[in-house]
């Protein structure tokens, strides 16, 4: 257990009413702290939110493991502070938590322009439009391989053989991988991303650097490799060639924090979603239903999956000087939390927003991938690749079922799940 | 009312009366003009409204903003004469105004 999860179950046993922090109403507003990742893993954080949505949109909370931090919570506002980068930096963390030194690597989500900007456009062709066309076929095949290998009428875990299986191998085309070795992606994902700084850590700082040395050395020797090569659109070989990127392997850490950025900004994103929308579909089954009867729902019941879903909780800027934000002053290198999952359940801006609906209008209209220049860059590929598992999954079974109760991670950031038990209904 | 003409990427042409004060972005959304996403509901963060201004139209419709070129910088198939529609005002100066949509937004 990470060091964070044992303070938060040390204070919930030694609390005198050890239930009352699943219970926000009957906390007293100022001490609310929805930053616990405790929150998210047992699925009471929703309350959070829309009592801070009601009594306090902008809220600070003094006291938490993370330091003192601001919570936005209403769609408007998050648009607001994401579209202002000149105030509200990415520069160095984007997470609630600082990143302890030691594990700091500089990466373009974490970073204003101009180098946020050139290091963007550097990756970003490989995930361009016709780029997109060209693989479209490949994924579809893909998909088609890992829904015909399911056992039918027999329960497993949707997790691993679906949504990790999937998005390893967009990944590793992205990369264009050695496919034999994809394995290695998400596991490099995992111990990445197992920093306290979002309240999970359960692998020890030497571990951890041990197995990111690995990963920089074999993408190392990819790099040397697509150098000498000409230009493809994977995204080591574009990061090779392009000129204001060409010489990014002579910082190591700042390479490493781009691949790390690559590889986990597509990894548990889209592995939630996948895997979100098995459940909502189960807890609304009118929806299914009316999914079955009309399959050309299918992309707009994408964005929904993704706006339910909202697959990171939040993201953390850093205010550059002191400005007043909605009656409230925030003060120069404050921390300054969006959180995305609040601002998709607003009801100012979306209707009946507790309800998941395959044919909800505009359904575009959510904050899951942020806005303005961070805006996510993997956003078509992430709807093209559940726009494709969800058209042949409608083509091969009758239903999916889940099973059994699915367990949440433990994070205040990655919202998703590690175990998701269905059974597979044939047409 | 000033008259808007959106033309598709493949050709096909919508022409919309809309009152002044509004979008550019907001004139196609409202009369069902395919081919703008706007997913940010037009707050010049998503860059899913791009056009191409006519070039006869382009110093009509004034300049780019600072946020609009950065968001500009991140978008695909970039020319001089784009723009993100929802940073365009209608004024009855701009009745008449053609833009082109580009293939895709994104
Ligand atoms: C449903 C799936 C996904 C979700 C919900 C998601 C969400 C996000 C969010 C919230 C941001 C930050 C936005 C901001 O700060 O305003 C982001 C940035 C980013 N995402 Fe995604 N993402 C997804 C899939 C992907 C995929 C598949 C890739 C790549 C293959 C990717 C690559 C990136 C990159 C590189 C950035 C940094 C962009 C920048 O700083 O300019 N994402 N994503
Ligand atoms: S609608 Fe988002 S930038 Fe115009």
């Amino acid at each position: 257990m990470s060091q964070a999860a044992a303070i938060d179950q040390q204070r919930v046993t030694d609390s005198q009413n050890a239930e009352a922090w699943r219970d926000p109403w009957s906390l007293p507003l100022e001490s609310l702290d929805p930053a616990r990742a405790i929150l998210f893993k047992e699925n009471v954080h929703e309350e959070y939110f829309r009592r801070l949505r009601q009594d306090d949109p902008v809220h600070y909370t003094a006291n938490s493991e993370f330091g003192a931090y601001w919570s936005i919570t209403k769609y408007n506002d998050i648009v607001a502070v994401d579209s202002n980068h000149k105030v509200f930096s990415s520069y160095k963390n984007i997470v609630v938590g600082d990143a302890p030194d030691e594990f700091y690597s500089p990466m373009f989500i974490a970073q204003d322009p101009p180098i946020h900007d050139v290091q963007r456009r550097a990756a970003q062709p490989a995930v361009a439009p016709t780029q997109l066309a060209d693989l479209e076929a490949l994924i579809r095949q893909r998909v088609c391989t890992i829904l015909d290998e399911l056992p039918v009428g027999e329960e497993f875990n949707w997790v691993d053989r679906v949504s990790i299986e999937l998005t390893t191998q967009m990944l590793a085309t992205l990369f264009d991988f050695p496919f034999e070795d994809r394995h290695l992606l998400p596991y490099w994902s995992d111990v990445a991303t197992a920093t306290p700084s979002t309240g999970r850590s359960d692998v020890t700082f030497e571990e951890r650097n041990k197995v990111l040395q690995e990963c920089l050395n074999y993408f190392g020797q990819l790099w040397h490799q697509r150098k000498n090569e000409p230009r493809k659109f994977d995204f080591i070989s574009l990061l090779a060639h392009d000129p204001e990127t060409k010489d990014m392997l002579d910082n190591p850490m700042e390479f490493l924090g781009n691949l790390i950025l690559l590889i986990v900004g597509g990894n548990d994103t889209t592995r939630n979603s996948i895997s979100g929308g098995v459940i909502q579909l189960n807890r609304a089954p009118e929806q299914w239903e009316k999914l079955k009867a009309n399959p050309a729902l299918v992309p707009n019941m994408v964005s929904e999956i993704i706006r339910y879903q909202t697959p990171l909780a939040h993201m953390r800027r850093t205010a550059l000087e002191d400005i007043e934000f909605q009656g409230k002053q925030i003060k120069k290198g404050d921390r300054v939390v969006m959180w995305y999952i609040s601002g998709n359940r607003d009801e100012e801006v979306i209707e009946e927003a507790d309800k998941f609906k395959v044919d909800r209008e505009n359904a575009r209209r959510h904050v899951s991938f942020g806005f303005g220049i961070h805006r996510c860059m993997g956003n078509r590929v992430a709807e093209m690749q559940l726009r494709i598992l969800w058209e042949e999954i409608l083509n091969r079974f009758e239903r999916i079922e889940v099973v059994g109760e699915p367990e949440r991670v433990l994070s205040n950031f990655v919202l998703g799940y590690t175990r998701l038990p269905v059974v597979l209904h044939a047409k | 009312m000033p008259k808007i003409t959106f033309i598709e990427f493949d050709g096909t042409a919508h022409e919309v009366d809309v009152p002044a004060g509004g979008s550019v972005m907001e004139a196609a959304v409202s009369n069902n003009v395919p081919g703008i996403d706007a997913d940010c509901g037009g707050a010049c963060a998503c860059a899913t409204c791009h056009v191409f201004v006519n070039e006869a139209w382009m110093d009509k419709v004034g300049e780019r903003g600072d946020m609009e070129q950065s968001m500009l910088d991140f978008a695909e198939n970039v020319r001089a004469t784009s723009r993100l529609s929802c940073q365009i005002v209608l004024t009855d100066e701009l009745d008449g105004l053609v833009v082109d949509m580009p293939e895709a937004q994104h």
